[in-house]
Order: structure tokens, then sequence, then C-alpha cells
């Protein structure tokens, strides 16, 4: 029966080793939520390196930040606020959406490095 | 109302979906009824504490505590489940019999109950949480309450609903096939809960991605779609999945094949 605890075991060693690894130098951003819409909609960010992202919550309404394509789900508290890594990624247009409301949506928009 | 109808039925359906299979694939157990009931109890119990903790945003929920206890309670399910599979693998035939003889109660090993309690617990838990802290705005909101609270106890009903019609599914299965096919479901169930961990630990800059959106199959199957959606709950199906999510999915069905055939690999 103890045999099949080596599963998390050996998961959270793992994630041990990796936060470690994932120490460093993050770009952050803020996506914010404020009458019922996401702002700014179209957040742009560095492709190819991981971001910090921080969906603040001003709306007395609980939201459910939710992306397909960067397979991301966190819920906002009303007035709360929450952050979380995206990527790396390739250039690209991701695509979000709040799981409460589906009519409020946003895009994140990954960019190539110093290019336009 | 039909909004919050269609959000709280989400939200519903995971839960009552593991719900019906676990009760389904631990049919024969004597005093399970008890401990899946304490389970929905102390889930839900659970549930409330998680959303009155996140609607005062501790700290905890904030940053990326919310991903981390999502992980745990996700790896809690899989070890549980990986322990139902393991245990119900080595009974299987000893519940057949009493299934088509109807006779006294599965005496040896000690049962999964707890597993049991456990994994309905989480389930309930998690989606529980995010239905509790949606209702609880509605109820806060003035405007149109009588409206959305019918829409949130049909949608409530209609979650619990699908987990019954599940559940009486299950109990159609003919006894010779019943535990091979709950096994496989709880195998699948469980690699998919592994994944969605795999998901909130690097959403949480705990794991590397190892390749974030490996690919996207939207175009064919929308994850949203009531069909996506279900798979996702019983398969874990990922539009965009990461390769550390393909990585903990893989592993997770190969830990549990191998310990659910071993004994069998051993009697060779």
């Amino acid at each position: 029966m103890n045999r099949i605890f080596w599963l998390p075991a050996l998961m959270l060693a793992f994630s041990g080793l990796a936060n470690g690894v994932a120490l460093g130098a993050d770009t952050t951003a803020v996506i914010t939520i404020h009458n019922g819409k996401f702002e700014p909609s179209e957040l742009r960010l560095p492709a190819g390196v991981r971001s910090r992202i921080t969906v603040r919550n001003q709306d007395a309404f609980p939201a459910e930040f939710e992306s397909i394509p960067l397979s991301r789900e966190v819920v906002v508290p009303p007035r709360g606020e929450v952050s979380f890594f995206v990527g790396p990624a390739a250039v690209g247009r991701y695509e979000y959406f709040n799981d409460f409301n589906h009519d409020m949506k946003g895009t994140v928009v990954l960019e190539a490095a110093g290019g336009q | 109302m039909l909004a919050t109808a269609v959000i709280l039925f989400r939200e519903v359906l995971e839960a009552a979906l593991i719900v019906a299979i676990v009760l389904g694939a631990s049919r024969g157990v004597a005093g399970r009824g008890r401990w899946v009931l304490a389970g929905i109890g102390g889930g839900l119990s659970g549930a409330a504490l998680v959303a009155v903790l996140a609607s005062t945003a501790a700290a905890m929920l904030t940053g990326e505590g919310q991903a981390l206890l999502n992980a745990a309670i996700l790896l809690t399910a899989v070890c549980m489940l990986t322990w139902h599979n393991v245990w119900m693998s080595a009974h299987a035939r000893e519940l057949k019999a009493e299934l088509s003889a109807v006779g006294a109660e599965v005496q040896s090993g000690s049962k999964p109950l707890t597993a049991l309690a456990v994994i309905t617990a989480m389930a309930v838990m998690r989606e529980g949480s995010e239905a509790v802290l949606f209702l609880w705005a509605i109820a806060a909101g003035g405007e149109g309450r009588t409206s959305m609270g019918v829409g949130a106890l049909v949608g409530v009903g209609a979650g619990v609903l699908a987990g019954g019609l599940l559940y009486r599914g299950l109990l159609r299965i003919p006894v010779r096939h019943f535990f091979s096919v709950t096994s496989w479901l709880i195998l699948f169930l469980a690699a998919g809960l592994s994944a969605q961990a795999a998901g909130f630990l690097n959403q949480a800059g705990l794991l590397p991605a190892l390749g974030q959106g490996l690919w996207n199959t939207s175009a064919w199957l929308d994850q949203n779609s009531l069909a996506g959606q279900l798979l996702h709950i019983l398969v874990g199906y990922v539009a965009s999945p990461s390769g550390i999510q393909i990585l903990f999915y893989l592993a997770t069905l190969c830990v549990i094949l191998f310990l659910m055939y071993r004994p069998r690999w051993r009697s060779l």
C-alpha cells in the first residue's frame, strides 16, 4: 500500500528540482478587471520567455480567468488579485475569457523580443 | 438565470461524475454509502471554507497559492484513486462472486473506504469552492436574486442528475465486465487529474512547461463544448496541452497499470 505514495513523492522531488531552475527575472504584467471588462484587452508580452501575470479584480463579482491556448485557469475573487506564470511560448495571439461570464474576453499577444 | 444555471451545471458536473464513477467502482463494498456521504459533507465544508478565504483575499489563495492548493488537492485524489484501483484489482473476483450470488460482505483486506471518502471530498471541494464563491456573490448582489437563485438550483440539479445517470448506466454493465470497465474509467480519470495538477504546478512556476501548447485541437473539439468538457473530465482531454502535462498523464497511466497488474505478473 505504501508503494503508491512513490508517485507523488517523485513528482514533488521533481517539482523541487524544477523550482531551482524556475527562479530568475521574469517579465511582469497586470490585467485589471474593471466594470465587467479586462484591461488592457490586448496585453503585449515578449515571446520565448516566462512572464508573470497578475489579474486584479476591482469588481464585486468573482471571475475565472481561463485560457485554452495557454492552458491557464484561475479564480479571481471579488476585489482580490491572483498571479500566475505563462510561457515560454511562441509568438502569437492567445485568447482568454472569464469562465463566469463568457462575454468578457481578452488576448495576450506574444511578440518577438525587441522586434516590431 | 440561464447563465447562472450553465455555470453551476459546469462546476457541479465534474464532481458529480467523479462521485458516480467511484460509487460505481466500489459496488459491493459494504459501508461505502456512508463514507461517500461523509466525503460529500466534508467536501462541501471545505468548499465553503475555501470560498470564505478566497473572498477575504487570504494570502493562501492569492499569488500562486491557489494553483498550489489545486495541485495538492488533485494529486491527493490521484493517490486515492490509485489505491482504490489497486485494491479493486486484487478483490474484483470476490466482489464479482458476491454481486452474482448476493452473499456476505467482502471481508478481506483493508477496504479502501477512506480512499472513497477522500476522493469524494476532494472532487466536491475543488468544484464546490468555485460554485460557492459564485453563489455567494449572487446572494450578495441584490438585483435579480430570485431568478439567479432559481438558475443556480436548476444548474446544480442538472449536474447531480448527470452524475446519477452515469451511475445508473454503469450499473447496467454486466457483472462479468463491470470491474474491468470501472477500473479503466478510474485509470484515465486519475491520469487526467494528474495532468491537470501538472498544469497548476507549471502555472505556479514550480514545474517547467516543457513546451507550452504542443498542439491545439480546439478546431476539432472545443474544450468548452459539452463533449469537450465531458472528455476533459473523464479522460483528461486538453485542447492545447503542455509537455509537462503529457508527461504526468503518461507517467500516471504507467504507474497505475504497473501496480494493478504486478500481482498477476508475479504469479506467472
